[in-house]
């Protein structure tokens, strides 16, 4: 061995289960599926309120025609096939991601919790430029665990919005909670966004700050700038 | 350390295969997969459908009901039939004053009914939501005789199993599930918002239903009938959900 030895410098860990690679890679094929079937369905009726009663909530898009790439199923009734076809595995991956968390333990990498705001507000400090050096982390530092916490949470909110339109007399009681079937159809609506604007940070910030993690969340292995564990 | 293997390997094919699978299904009907995917969509469609009727359908959960006050302005409610988005008029009956409903298939008594025959009928009137597939929703008052009182007069064989609802709007049809069509808010109106049904709202009789989207709802009613073989629809032929039950 005499050539120069990178991986004494940054060791090659094994950071993602072979299961959080795989709900990851599926769960973006079928978000994407779900996002554009979902337009597509919003194109039959651009507006949100009662018929002669607007909700009165912000919506930049009332009206709005989605362009045909960001559509998927070609008129209303292909676009709920799709979506009523891709809410399947969409949920089925995230309930197994969500399983393989809570039974592995993994989950305390990754959930914000109180005791998390002041690593948060640190980070923050550090990529302001106010702090020197980057705070020390485990697997994730608290910010991440924010966004990672903010995207379960954002997935929940999605699902549950959209049983609560899909099946708003069956159950009722969950869309009741949502403030009725048109609010439901507004919150799941304004997810589209919230799903999109995780996604380009999400992208930015693996290309930008740790481009070895797009290996790991391919390969399972890791050589980057954050290699310590918990 | 070992060569890399010449040539392609496993990883490389991997990685063609990922690449070129969705790249000629996109360059050969479009991103969506078009017409190569949308058979296998149509029949996963029926998969919902079951959970739909089996699981989701409760057949003593009411649909909320709403006052009077809630109801939505009559112009703007929409209304539409197939015939008016193609002349211009809504459908007229061929022979108004020899109209009739005439209920039958598996049936022990088949009847044929006249408007003063229902309305003599136990009827029913709720304020409920209208909630239309395209994602809007409209309230209203609809008053009529519940779909089980029919059913009850006409006494269906053990065999029926599915409701067919015909209209002289262009030959428009669905097909009804028992269990949606005896829930108790399943009525066959004539009157919406305390008035004769209108033209605009499929006089002289409608299907209405606040489990059920609005296109499930046939109006200018001609006849029901019981069947065994699961009928289709309008709109449910092109490729909307068989059930559209909310």
């Amino acid at each position: 061995m005499s050539s120069i030895n990178y991986s004494g410098a940054r060791p090659l860990v094994k950071r993602y289960h072979g299961l959080v690679r795989l709900t990851h890679w599926l769960n973006a094929v079928f978000l994407v599926a779900m996002i554009a079937s979902g337009l597509q369905i919003y194109m039959a009726y651009r507006h949100f309120g009662l018929r002669g009663e607007p909700l009165g909530f912000p919506n930049p898009l009332d009206g709005a025609s989605i362009p045909e790439w960001g559509r998927m199923g070609g008129w209303l009734a292909g676009g709920l096939n799709w979506h009523f076809a891709m809410a399947w595995p969409f949920v089925i991956t995230g309930l197994v991601y969500l399983g393989f968390l809570a039974l592995s333990g993994e989950w305390r990498s990754l959930l914000f919790r109180p005791r998390d705001i002041g690593p948060a507000i640190q980070m923050q400090l550090y990529y302001l430029r106010l702090r020197r050096e980057h705070p020390p982390q485990g697997k994730h530092n608290a910010l991440q665990k924010a966004a990672y916490t903010f995207i379960v949470a954002l997935g929940a909110i999605a699902t549950l919005s959209g049983f609560a339109i899909y099946k708003p007399v069956q159950l009722s009681p969950l869309t009741a909670l949502f403030g009725g079937y048109e609010l439901a159809r507004y919150w799941h609506f304004v997810t589209v966004w919230l799903f999109l604007a995780f996604t380009l940070l999400h992208v930015a910030l693996v290309f930008l700050v740790d481009p070895g993690s797009l290996r790991g969340m391919i390969t399972g292995w890791y050589r980057g700038r954050f290699a310590s564990h918990d | 350390m070992t060569d890399r293997p010449r040539g392609l390997d496993r990883r490389d094919f991997l990685r063609l295969g990922l690449v070129a699978g969705p790249a000629s299904l996109v360059a050969s009907c479009g991103w969506d997969g078009g017409a190569v995917l949308e058979p296998k969509l149509r029949a996963f469609s029926r998969v919902n459908d079951w959970v739909g009727e089996k699981l989701w359908h409760s057949s003593s959960r009411l649909a909320p009901e709403y006052p009077v006050l809630a109801r939505t302005a009559a112009a703007n409610f929409p209304s539409y039939s197939i015939t008016y988005n193609k002349t211009g008029s809504f459908p007229y009956p061929p022979d108004p004053e020899g109209w009739r409903l005439n209920v039958g298939g598996l049936v022990r008594k088949p009847l044929a009914l006249t408007r003063p025959m229902i309305e003599a009928l136990p009827r029913v009137t709720y304020t409920v939501k209208h909630h239309c597939v395209e994602g809007w929703t409209a309230i209203a008052t609809w008053t009529g005789v519940p779909v089980s009182a029919i059913s009850a007069l006409v006494e269906p064989t053990p065999q029926a199993s599915y409701l067919r609802f015909d209209s002289f709007d262009s030959q428009y049809y669905n097909g009804w599930d028992l269990k949606s069509a005896m829930h108790p808010q399943t009525i066959l109106a004539y009157a919406y918002n305390d008035r004769p049904l209108g033209m605009n709202h499929g006089a002289p009789l409608r299907l209405y239903s606040p489990v059920k989207l609005g296109y499930k709802l046939t109006k200018y009613l001609t006849a029901m009938t019981f069947t065994r073989e699961r009928p289709g629809g309008y709109w449910e032929d092109q490729g909307y959900p068989w059930l559209g039950g909310i």
